[in-house]
């Protein structure tokens, strides 16, 4: 967990971070794609559900051809809420979608014919075997039966021995490789994957990732939701942070990580300090409570970290250490750091709910 | 129009009923056969001709009614409800078909299925009794008709339930007594004059009467009536079925 004090630095570090997606310029392309035009356009997505809960609060979001896209959120924020409004299982409340230029509502064959999808839940028909159900599904999106490629698709999941299983004898990772080849079976240009790899072991998700980047390489759009950081930053071309129903950022994943990555640098001295020498006072250092380490933080993007400066002056202060250590904060104190800030203003917006 | 999704979802549920097929087709046959023994040999034959036609032969049409009813329902509705239960709708809900589209699919192997064992019914009762068929194609109209309209209504029941009771509720409770007091067993001429005015009310009687009509020209109540009825109740369960897609009732968000 990021302390105040790390939220505090960070926002005072780099008061150029956008906090929310920029407006997107108006774009003169209509319907015909080409390399500028989004892939996916989502304008002012929204979504009230009967209850009364809105899941979506006028979401704006633009998906390239060919990337993958992990969008990143606590439970609840809204993730699947937005896959299924594109894929078509929940009508929006406001808002248009648009999938290489067709309407997601006018032209629904036309979008959904383009899309697969792989939801969260294992939800397959449990008795009918991995062939027969992958057909089904190749069947159902409009395509001709074709064994081969679907005989080539569960290859490349290494389903083929399973074949003729039921589905109800597979493991849990076998079932989630199954909804994987039925949302491929229609040769989708986009594939959805509702968190992927919830539940599924180290190993296993290693693969996934793999199978992920192979079908990226192969021309398929990825779009991912997760919860664990380490997967979008392992496989993610581009992050999307949603919390409370709203896009928070959307940002090429390095970029965002040379935005807001900062590193710590860790001294152990040989001798405790008391307190911090006044030569040494500096923004970003910080004497632990023990007095036995001088922590140090410094953004990697600028060209002076002031390292040298600081080992300089320990030096010249006789101060001398045993170790040291750095450390690169990770997507997920990034992602932490976000989601609180956004909560905040949440807060500060209604203060009825704020307690 | 995606015919290939109305053929996979169509073929689909047909492999269903080949996957159970004693579920669907041998216990149905089994206890109709019952129903020759019980009422048709032993009951029945001490029982007098009504209008001419044995009792054995007279049930005939009652009882492939019977079976065509709860069969076309409960087809229908756990083939939609099942996909509900299990999660697996969203594919239905995701691909590119039309909601015209998945009905054609699930009523017309609901449909089908339950023609298919209103066939074997018929041929199994041959064994029993002596069967004349005075117009076949109109039989055949019964047949067709009642079985869409009631895979329809059974689509809906699955599309309203919410849990297994609910499924079979209906069919239990509301089917069953209405095709035993639709004149399946009896002409209605047998009832006391009130209960043959209470009848009426029963659209169950219309389809049971028309289809005996086209055995044996024997019925309660003009065949013409009998098809407008099963009329209404097609374009009613197809107003219900597109009212349901209209709204999402119990299907999307």
């Amino acid at each position: 967990m990021l302390t105040a004090y790390d939220i505090y630095h960070l926002q005072n570090k780099h008061p150029h971070i956008p906090t929310r997606c920029a407006p997107r310029p108006k774009s003169g392309f209509n319907s015909m794609l080409d390399s500028a035009s989004p892939l996916i356009q989502v304008k002012n997505l929204e979504k009230t559900y009967d209850g009364g809960f809105q899941a979506l609060k006028d979401v704006s979001l633009d998906i390239k051809k060919g990337e993958i896209l992990a969008l990143l959120g606590p439970n609840g924020a809204g993730k699947t809420t937005l896959i299924s409004a594109i894929c078509g299982i929940v009508t929006p409340t406001g808002g248009t979608v648009t999938v290489a230029g067709y309407d997601i509502i006018k032209d629904y064959r036309k979008t959904r014919a383009m899309i697969g999808l792989v939801p969260q839940e294992l939800t397959t028909d449990a008795f009918e075997t991995v062939f027969a159900t992958v057909s089904f599904s190749r069947g159902l999106f409009g395509k001709k039966r074709d064994d081969t490629f679907v005989e080539k698709t569960l290859k490349s999941l290494s389903l083929w021995d399973k074949k003729d299983n039921k589905i109800i004898q597979l493991s849990g990772g076998m079932k989630r490789r199954v909804l994987i080849a039925k949302a491929l079976s229609h040769e989708p240009d986009i594939l959805f994957l509702d968190e992927p790899t919830a539940g599924v072991d180290v190993e296993l998700r290693k693969d996934m990732w793999q199978v992920v980047r192979d079908l990226r390489d192969s021309g398929v759009t990825i779009i991912l939701t997760t919860h664990y950081i380490e997967e979008a930053e392992e496989i993610a071309d581009r992050v999307g942070v949603i919390a409370h129903g709203e896009i928070i950022l959307v940002e090429d994943k390095t970029e965002l990580m040379a935005k807001l990555g900062k590193k710590t640098l860790m001294l152990d001295l040989q001798q405790p300090l008391k307190e911090m020498p006044d030569a040494l006072k500096r923004d970003g250092l910080e004497l632990s409570e023990s007095g036995a380490q001088l922590v140090y933080t410094y953004s990697t993007n600028g060209e002076r970290t002031g390292i040298t400066a600081l080992l300089q002056n320990l030096s010249d202060a006789g101060i001398r250490f045993k170790d040291l250590n750095t450390k690169q904060s990770s997507l997920e104190e990034i992602f932490v750091t976000l989601v609180h800030e956004d909560s905040a203003k949440t807060n500060a917006n209604n203060p009825a709910q704020a307690q | 129009m995606n015919f290939s999704a109305v053929r996979a979802i169509y073929a689909f549920e047909m492999s269903r009923m080949w996957r159970t097929l004693f579920q669907s087709i041998i216990s149905p046959v089994l206890s109709t056969s019952l129903y020759f023994v019980v009422f048709g040999s032993a009951i029945g034959s001490r029982i007098p001709e009504i209008e001419g036609v044995s009792y054995g032969s007279f049930i005939v049409p009652g009882l492939i009614m019977l079976s065509l009813l709860t069969q076309s329902l409960s087809n229908a509705a756990f083939g939609i409800y099942f996909p509900k239960f299990t999660g697996t709708i969203y594919e239905l809900l995701s691909a590119p078909i039309s909601s015209f589209e998945i009905v054609l699919g699930y009523v017309g192997a609901a449909a089908t299925k339950s023609l298919v064992l209103g066939a074997i019914i018929l041929a199994t009762a041959s064994l029993f009794v002596d069967l004349q068929i005075a117009h076949p194609i109109i039989m055949l109209l019964f047949l067709v008709l009642t079985a869409i309209t009631f895979s329809l209504l059974g689509f809906i029941i699955g599309i309203w339930a919410d849990s297994f009771e609910k499924l079979q509720i209906v069919p239990l409770l509301v089917i069953t007594p209405l095709v035993f007091l639709g004149g399946s067993f009896y002409s209605v001429n047998m009832l006391p004059p009130i209960w043959q005015t209470v009848t009426l009310f029963n659209p169950v009687l219309y389809l049971v009467s028309g289809f005996r009509w086209s055995f044996y020209e024997v019925a309660d109540v003009n065949v013409g009536i009998s098809l407008a009825v099963i009329a209404v109740f097609l374009v009613s369960c197809i107003s219900i079925v597109w009212w349901i897609f209209k709204t999402g009732y119990q299907v999307k968000q």
